[in-house]
């Protein structure tokens, strides 16, 4: 039979030499092996103290992004809720008010937006279908919760806080959006 | 009876006993740590600097745990069986001798609880008898994993424990004693029984690792098909007893082998010094010996996988038992040979 690649090996069954009969040589061989590694360096992370660096494109919890003047991005447009393809997004939008243009950026914006976490495949769909580039993953990661429905996050922990901007310059697509 | 002796011995025992317990617990913590340095890893390091108070804190962890008897086992031999591996497991250390005599009060006090003219006959007798707790266990716990392995054990120690006393022959054949403390005496120096007898030393090794259930003899309780073998059923401080059986078991085996092959408290030069100092510096390299022993024991285990058990069979009988015959056959014929028997 011809073979998909060039790694297969015939099975061998031929009877074992004395030598190899007597196991020892194996063995002291292998404990050679084992005593080499006494002397590597370990690869351990001390986790609680040290923490890995995540690459620039890792995808964790994601965040509504508000604009310079602190006015939310989202319009919900519902993009982003058609693209995900976990159907983890749900939102209801709503009307701006007189008296909110400082609030809400476009006239439309969502009053409820929830994002179920347990559902979300952090596939970043989301965040490359948004035209207002409103919504982003960040390199942070979705904190463990005792009880399930802990993890359908609102607008009360997805929404960046104005004087706490969270930092997506990594992932930052503004000005490549048409490249895209 | 002379109160002196008996307080001399009384405080030996104490001594010994807290050693061997001292030892076993810190073999768990060494074991974790030469399987974690052999696979690139850290090991134990959060409890005390380096995890030196691991062995502590599993302890404690053993003695909160649930003590749990299953409904249909046989309560009592559920209960004596790891009590019997513990006894025979501290019971061997009374016969080894630690050291040569030390000068103390006015006393000439022996390094050995009990000075049995058949000590090393001592040994094996209480080793077969260690099957017993393995045995007990599997069976009271009523558990056919557990009786898998206490068979496994029973069938394993048997066959090894020919072929180990095959070996222990052909040294009592050279010193012309059972006594430990003369085959000891008669390796004085570098003069060690192993240059003597490789082909015995490897046997007895192999076997000592098969009686005391480690791998790659490790078929009594091997995790993969026996979910831990005879003490399966077990929890709390009785499987906590069980482990420290086993690692008990390894420091006795590790001291054994010391002294039938290592020249137990010998070293070279030992000539150069005289009295106590040289007392204390016998006990302290008999001990980096046994230390330096259950590293390989350890050293061992993290690197072979386990035998099949047709293969351990196949092994113990067909191998190890002829292999020490003909060395036991060639031992006494060079001993007649030189005791002048053919002239
Ligand atoms: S990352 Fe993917 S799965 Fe998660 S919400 Fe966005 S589109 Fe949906
Ligand atoms: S996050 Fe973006 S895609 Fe989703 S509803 Fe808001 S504006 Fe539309």
């Amino acid at each position: 039979m011809q073979s998909l690649t060039n790694r297969s090996k015939m099975v061998s069954n031929k009877k074992m030499s004395f030598v190899e009969k007597l196991y020892l040589p194996a063995i002291f061989g292998g404990m050679l092996i084992t005593f080499k590694h006494l002397f590597k360096k370990h690869n351990t992370l001390k986790y609680p103290e040290q923490t890995k660096k995540f690459a620039p494109v890792y995808r964790g919890q994601h965040v509504l992004k508000r604009d310079e003047e602190g006015r939310e991005n989202c319009t919900a447009c519902g993009l982003c809720a058609v693209a995900c393809p976990a159907e983890a997004i749900t939102m209801v939008a709503g009307e701006r008010k007189k008296g909110e243009e400082s609030l809400y950026r476009e006239e439309k914006y969502a009053e409820t937006y929830e994002i179920n976490m347990l559902r979300c495949i952090f596939c970043g769909l989301c965040e490359e279908a948004c035209p207002k580039e409103a919504i982003f993953l960040t390199d942070r990661l979705v904190p463990s919760q005792f009880e399930r429905n802990e993890f359908i996050m609102g607008k009360d922990r997805l929404v960046e806080d104005v004087n706490n901007r969270i930092d997506i310059t990594a992932r930052q697509l503004t000005g490549k959006r048409g490249e895209i | 009876m002379d109160t002196g002796l008996f307080l001399e011995k009384l405080i030996l025992v104490v001594i010994l006993f807290a050693i061997s317990l001292g030892v076993a617990m810190y073999s768990t913590y060494l074991e974790r740590k030469v399987a974690a340095w052999f696979q690139d890893r850290v090991g134990p390091d959060r409890a005390g600097p380096w995890g030196l108070l691991q062995p502590l804190a599993d302890g404690g962890k053993m003695f909160f745990k649930e003590d749990f008897t299953p409904v249909n086992a046989d309560k009592w031999l559920f209960i004596i069986a790891p009590g019997i591996a513990m006894f025979v497991a501290l019971i061997t250390s009374a016969v080894i001798p630690w050291g040569p005599n030390i000068f103390l009060f006015g006393r000439d006090i022996q390094l050995q609880v009990a000075h049995v003219d058949i000590g090393i006959l001592f040994i094996m007798g209480f080793v077969s008898i260690g099957v017993y707790g393995i045995m007990i266990g599997g069976w009271a716990s009523n558990n056919k994993f557990s009786l898998f392995g206490a068979i496994r054990a029973s069938s394993q120690m048997i066959s090894y424990e020919l072929a180990m006393g095959i070996a222990v022959i052909t040294i009592v054949l050279l010193t012309g004693s059972l006594d430990l403390g003369e085959i000891v005496k008669a390796q004085h120096g570098i003069n060690w029984f192993v240059f003597k007898q490789p082909v015995a030393f490897i046997i007895f090794f192999v076997c000592a690792l098969a009686e005391c259930n480690r791998a790659p003899f490790d078929l009594a309780e091997c995790e993969s098909e026996l979910i831990g073998g005879y003490h399966t059923e077990y929890g709390s401080m009785k499987l906590g007893f069980f482990l420290f059986a086993e690692y008990t078991n390894m420091f006795i085996s590790s001291a054994v082998i010391a002294v039938l092959f290592f020249g137990g408290y010998n070293f070279p030069g030992m000539d150069a010094f005289t009295g106590n100092w040289l007392a204390l510096m016998c006990v302290g390299v008999f001990f980096a010996k046994i230390v330096f022993f259950i590293f390989v024991f350890m050293w061992i285990r993290w690197t072979i996988p386990r035998f099949r058990f047709d293969q351990l069979m196949h092994l113990g009988w067909k191998r190890m038992i002829p292999i020490a015959l003909i060395n036991l056959l060639i031992t006494a014929v060079v001993i007649a040979f030189m005791e002048g028997w053919f002239n």
